[in-house]
């Protein structure tokens, strides 16, 4: 017993030698994990704090941005040609919803709910998060408001939002020149600057909304939010405003615009109006116009197509891209280039039989007036537009002289006004004739050329542009529809300058008098071309009508308006400016198929300048 | 030998050495510095599972009661005489089998895994009775014989650790199962284990890693493995945790982002964050400084376990509480370790502090045994 004592005291003893080593050992092991895990923490929570806080912060702040108020369009007088209104979209926010369906039966009750509207509603539903707002019908009426907002208590989760949509109260006066705008496109995405436009659903799509959408769009502001892990927003942290898009004051002159869409009526065409003074453009008017409003919010398709594909082509900017032979307005061009160039004497006379002929052909080119104008002068040869005159002179000018006299108005360039998509017409010589089409240049081509038929086109605001610049003796300007740009409603306006261009170089100021004076004959004269519309006038106006053929005249066939179907008939031209002495506007005018540029054009053009010129007493204004 | 009769006549001298204070918890069977200890942590908790809740009266409600019954299960177990427990280890630990073999055969699934044994009244999960019981009854076993112990009782004693181990893993719960596992290596280890039987067991599991990675693990215990590796691999599955969790305790830096205003936790962030991640919380919002207070007191309240071992009377005491205390040092240093992004992501709890009930009880039932083991010495100085 004594020794089994001492043997289990020894045991003993030697056990907890052992425990105690056991537990010196776990001690320090435990010591070095502690020191592994305070490493940790010392390089999470202090070298590397800042790290974790940014991550942390990206983590709850997020940033959502606050579309800009867009710029306002105006014409020069302050009339407002586009604006922002609030528009009411009704958002159902499932969470706050107990039973959607009911929501949306009683819904359904109140106002018109589509088939349309719940399919889109059901698609975005599953794409949002429950406490994000689905909409569900866009541009509430003031009606539907009223309806909702009495019921909103009972109507749980249910939503009106306003937002500013664009909107034009002018309607479709002068829709081809304002422009409008529309949902932003999947191209239009990629090329955009992605965050300042990242609140912004619509984007100038033509017109003045397209060019000046930098201007009038203006700058994204941001608001840093406080969100949880599922995006909810739970406060505002800081704010920064966006700044509005600038006003747009136009050139144009609402009243002008809208006599010159009146008078073409249902008549397709174009009507560009330019103050030869500074390259203002006073009216740009396409016809048949048609309704912006109609794009703000999402064009329906059937709309879009009844636009799209009408033949009348409603769509499309004709003053800016349609191209049209100029007919009998550029002779007044050809005329100044025969004296200038020195082809020509002022008094040179020519007896015109009513056609024409090349040696060594036997084709007859014809005068419009079937029996001639007998013995004619240049005076009398724009007066009365006597084309057996102008093919004589176009073959002694020749092609090149002709297409490079004609180079210096700007005739086969673009004007460079400030809108999207100008075309630049065709101007021809033989050069251009070898390049495109690989042929050389025919004699009989020269003679069509003079006339302003054949290859040549032209747009109405080139037209305008060069009339606007043989009016003011040579003297050009670049179109420019900005009259003013203003930063917000109650800062200055900066008015826009006007760009000159290089003008036309005068040999002798009498050729230029000479042909300026035949235009004034055209609406003064006994035998002038427009002559019926100087009747009461106010003042004196110069021109040129023209007649432009859609199709060649068969050798001897007789031109029956009556027979030839409306889309056949000439277009009707007139180009003009006034007051002679000291022109303030020049027009130019195309009616498709219109007929006659003396009795269809000339006097849509009168009516355009009076209301421009005149007072509402018919007095001139100053 | 009549343990009783020893203790009341020879040591009167040695209890007028014990304060006034201590000798009143000492009736109760209290140990004082680790009664202060507990108490401090679990108030600790309180206040970050107040803010870990979003200010849930009723989380903390329910925090409130399960500790109140911890604490009675505490004392309840630290009333029981070390001996005692000796006596019933071989049938706590029977029982604990049997119940572990039931919850394989019948038992009820949550989340995934089969741990729950419905008792009628109340679920019991028997892997947490195991969590004593294993060492317990590695303690009782190999303090029958001389220490160290002998091959032949090593073979024995590994089975009484690996059996357990292996039916808790195949629940699956790898959390328990590890720390069932060391709790009985711990129990070897202070045994004096030898150190080259230790290092090749160590290489042996090594060596076999292929195979537990093919065959033992289940597929989400592999891709918390991977994704600890780099958690980056899938910053919104599986990665997201430890992501936000480390963001969490970086963003709290020094000082902390104060009380209640962890943006990580209040704004969803945090995942798991009144349970498992819990740390993320307290640190981001009590900083460096707030977690180096916090792993003092953790530290108090282990080395007063080693203490407690290192004073322990007999060799099964001794043993028993060494390992216990290791253990509740390892669950402090697997979910730290875990929750700031060095250890994989394995289901533990951080002790007295995370919310949730039956692992709270069975950490406090083990500190009840510490402090039975303090408090039932019979005062000789030998």
């Amino acid at each position: 017993m004594a020794f089994n004592s001492s043997q289990a005291l020894k045991d003993h003893f030697h056990e907890t030698q052992i425990f105690n080593q056991r537990v010196l050992i776990a001690g320090l092991i435990m010591f070095f994990l502690l020191i592994l895990l305070l490493s940790r923490l010392v390089y999470l929570q202090i070298s590397n704090q800042e790290h974790y806080a940014t991550l942390s912060d990206n983590n709850r702040v997020s940033i959502r941005p606050i579309p800009p108020t867009r710029g306002l369009i105006f014409d020069r007088n302050g009339i407002l040609l586009a604006q922002n209104l609030p528009s009411f979209t009704l958002e159902i926010i499932p969470e706050h919803v107990e039973d959607l369906n009911k929501t949306l039966e009683q819904l359904g009750q109140l106002i018109s709910i589509s088939t349309e509207d719940l399919k889109r509603f059901h698609k975005k539903r599953r794409k949002k998060r429950r406490f994000e707002g689905v909409p569900l019908r866009f541009r509430l009426n003031d009606d539907e408001v009223a309806k909702i907002s009495v019921l909103q208590n009972q109507l749980e989760g249910v939503v009106i939002n306003a937002q500013l949509s664009r909107h034009y109260p002018q309607g479709k006066l002068a829709s081809h020149a304002v422009g409008y705008v529309s949902r932003i496109n999947e191209a239009e995405l990629r090329k955009l600057n992605a965050s300042n436009y990242s609140a912004t659903t619509h984007i100038g799509k033509v017109g003045i909304e397209r060019a000046y959408e930098d201007l009038l769009h203006g700058k994204v502001g941001f608001q840093h939010v406080e969100t949880n892990a599922q995006g909810r927003v739970l406060r505002v942290l800081s704010r920064t405003l966006p700044v509005s898009g600038k006003n747009i004051y136009l050139n144009l002159d609402s009243k002008v615009q809208a006599i010159a869409e009146q008078s073409l009526a249902d008549n397709n065409g174009a009507l560009v109006a330019i103050d030869p003074r500074n390259g203002a453009v006073l009216a740009m008017v396409s016809t048949p116009v048609y309704d912006p409003n109609l794009f703000v919010h999402g064009i329906s398709s059937v709309n879009y197509k009844a636009l799209s594909t009408s033949p009348e082509r409603p769509l499309f900017n004709r003053a800016l891209r349609g191209q049209y032979p100029p007919g009998s307005t550029i002779k007044p061009f050809i005329g100044l280039a025969g004296l200038e160039l020195k082809e020509l004497q002022s008094h040179d006379e020519l007896n015109c039989p009513g056609w024409y002929m090349l040696k060594n052909d036997e084709r007859r080119y014809r005068d419009w007036k079937k029996h001639g104008h007998k013995i004619t002068d240049l005076r009398k040869a724009i007066t009365e537009s006597c084309d057996v005159f102008f093919y004589d002179l176009a073959l002694n000018l020749g092609i090149d002289n002709m297409s490079s006299y004609l180079a210096k108005f700007g005739l086969g360039q673009k004007t460079g006004i400030d809108l999207l998509g100008e075309l630049p017409g065709l101007n021809p010589s033989r050069e251009w004739k070898r390049r495109n089409r690989n042929l050389p240049w025919f004699p009989g081509e020269t003679l069509i050329t003079g006339i302003g038929q054949g290859f040549m086109l032209t747009t109405p605001l080139q037209l305008a542009s060069i009339t606007a610049a043989i009016s003011k003796m040579g003297q050009r300007f670049k179109p420019h529809m900005v009259y003013a740009i203003q930063d917000q409603q109650d800062s200055p306006m900066i008015k826009t300058k006007a760009e000159p261009l290089k003008s036309v170089e005068i040999n002798d100021e009498q050729n230029w008098k000479t042909i300026l004076s035949a235009m004034k004959n055209v609406v003064h004269g006994l035998h002038g071309t427009a002559r019926s519309i100087n009747r009461n006038i106010k003042y004196t106006a110069a021109g040129k009508t023209g007649t432009a053929q859609v199709f060649g005249i068969a050798q001897d066939a007789e031109y029956k308006k009556e027979e030839i179907a409306k889309k056949l008939q000439d277009h009707a031209l007139f180009v003009g400016f006034a007051p002679f002495n000291n022109p303030r506007i020049a027009v130019a005018l195309i009616v498709e198929n219109g007929g006659s540029g003396g009795s269809v054009a000339a006097p849509i053009v009168r009516k355009v300048m009076d209301q421009y010129l005149l007072n509402s007493d018919g007095e001139m204004t100053p | 030998m009549n343990w009783q009769t020893g203790s009341s006549s020879t040591n009167i001298r040695e209890e007028n050495r014990i304060s006034a204070g201590r000798r009143f918890f000492y009736r109760f069977h209290i140990d004082l510095p680790l009664w202060i200890g507990i108490i401090l942590l679990s108030t600790m908790g309180m206040v970050v599972l107040y803010s870990a809740g979003d200010k849930s009266v009723e989380l903390l409600n329910r925090q409130f009661i399960r500790l109140f019954i911890a604490f009675i299960v505490m004392l309840a177990v630290a009333q029981i005489n070390p001996a005692t427990l000796k006596h019933w280890a071989p049938w706590m630990f029977g029982i604990g089998l049997l119940m572990l073999v039931a919850v394989l055969l019948l038992g009820e699934v949550g989340k995934g895994a089969q741990r729950w044994l419905n008792l009628g009244l109340f679920r019991f999960q028997p892997s947490e009775l195991m969590k004593i019981a294993v060492p317990i009854m590695t303690a009782w076993y190999l303090s029958e014989a001389p220490l160290p112990p002998r091959r032949g009782r090593l073979i024995v004693a590994t089975f009484i650790v690996i059996v357990p181990t292996l039916l808790i893993a195949k629940q699956p719960d790898l959390g328990t199962s590890l720390l069932i596992a060391s709790s009985g290596f711990f129990v070897l280890l202070l045994a004096g284990l030898g150190w080259k039987l230790i290092f090749s067991v160590i290489a042996l599991l090594a060596a076999s890693a292929p195979v537990f990675w093919n065959y033992l693990l289940h597929d989400y215990q592999r891709q918390r493995i991977l994704t600890f590796i780099n958690p980056e691999t899938d910053p919104l599955g599986s990665g997201y945790h430890i992501i936000q969790s480390t963001i969490a305790i970086g963003s709290g830096g020094l000082y902390g982002k104060g009380w209640l205003n962890g943006t990580q936790s209040h704004l969803d962030f945090l995942p798991e964050r009144s349970t498992d991640f819990v740390f993320a919380v307290f640190s981001e919002e009590f900083g460096f400084l707030g977690t180096l207070i916090l792993l003092a007191i953790y530290i108090a309240v282990i080395s007063r376990g080693i203490i407690i071992a290192v004073n322990a009377q007999d060799t099964f005491s001794r043993l028993l509480a060494g390992s216990l205390t290791l253990t509740f040092f390892v669950y402090v240093f697997v979910n730290i370790g875990m929750v700031s992004g060095i250890l994989p992501v394995v289901g533990l709890p951080l002790p007295l502090i995370s919310y949730g009930g039956t692992s709270m009880v069975t950490i406090m039932a083990a500190f009840g045994i510490l402090m039975s083991i303090q408090t039932h010495r019979k005062l000789v100085s030998a």
